[in-house]
């Protein structure tokens, strides 16, 4: 493991601010009605911060290949996971 | 670790899977049910969970500095915000089986919708328990490095276990980053 980290301490701090704006955020527009936005929206702003907890909390960011290599695999493999099986959910009305 | 948790986020994502494929069969029920969450409880935990993965960095970083006291308070301070989470928790687990929300023979709902809306609260209290095992482990791993870096065992040279026991942690941040918006949030629009 390496313990050499290029993220300092200050940008930890903007990380943590940006994320409890993005709580508020979700929060707050999940009152107004977007339609079928509501959950575009609110799924689009966790993405982005699971995105900033990966990458600056868990340094990501500046770890090896290998680390990217686990995290894209586990991604992939969630996309199976969801994509096979909602084209099967989502499809069956057609037949 | 990394390994480890790819494997959680396939755990988790079926429940998530789960979740979306009866979320899309029965779409008003899930808002009705949704509606009954406490939404402060869930917006506060979430709040509370973020400021633990800023005092675990923290600790990430006075470990690999070798400041030890700034590691312990650190660490202590994550263990105090677990804490925080599952007692807020705990709250709306109590107050969801007084409103009898919790599936089984004595669950009450709106009859329109109460087979679905049981669906929701039967996903609700897997995923949310799923993830409180996981923050009780949490807990269990930030006491053992607290008791590590007491000791004396945690140095500058030898710090990664305090980074590693923070990837769980924040792994298991994230899986709320995601949960909150999906079980607490959906149908708030809808006057």
């Amino acid at each position: 493991m390496s313990t050499e980290h290029a993220i300092s301490k200050r940008s930890y701090y903007t990380v943590f601010f940006v994320l409890l704006v993005c709580t508020y955020l979700t929060w707050q527009i999940a009152y107004f009605d977007l339609g079928p936005l509501n959950t575009v929206v609110a799924l689009a702003i966790a993405i982005f911060k699971a995105a900033l907890v990966v990458l600056f909390f868990m340094h990501v960011r500046t770890s090896p290949r290998l680390t990217w290599v686990v995290v894209v695999a586990s991604l992939f493999w969630l996309g199976i996971l969801l994509v096979l099986t909602a084209s099967d959910y989502l499809t069956r009305h057609w037949i | 670790m990394w390994v480890f948790l790819a494997t959680e986020v396939l755990f988790f994502g079926g429940m998530f899977l789960t979740y979306s494929i009866y979320r899309h069969a029965y779409p008003s029920a899930f808002i009705a049910a949704s509606r009954e969450m406490i939404v402060w409880a869930g917006t506060i935990n979430t709040a509370v969970l973020i400021t633990s993965s800023l005092t675990v960095v923290l600790a990430v970083h006075a470990a690999a500095a070798g400041q030890r006291r700034a590691l312990l308070l650190f660490l202590m301070i994550t263990i105090l915000l677990g804490f925080v989470f599952l007692g807020i928790k705990g709250y709306e687990y109590w107050t969801e089986f007084g409103e009898h929300h919790f599936p089984g023979r004595s669950f009450q709902f709106d009859a329109r919708y109460a087979p679905q809306a049981e669906i929701f609260f039967s996903l609700y209290f897997m995923m949310t328990g799923l993830h409180a095992v996981h923050m009780i482990i949490g807990i269990g791993i930030m006491a053992v490095m607290f008791w590590l870096s007491w000791r004396g065992t945690i140095t500058r040279e030898y710090s990664s276990p305090i980074e590693i026991s923070g990837l769980y942690w924040h792994f298991v941040d994230i899986v709320w980053i995601f949960l909150f918006p999906l079980l607490y949030l959906v149908g708030r629009h809808v006057h």
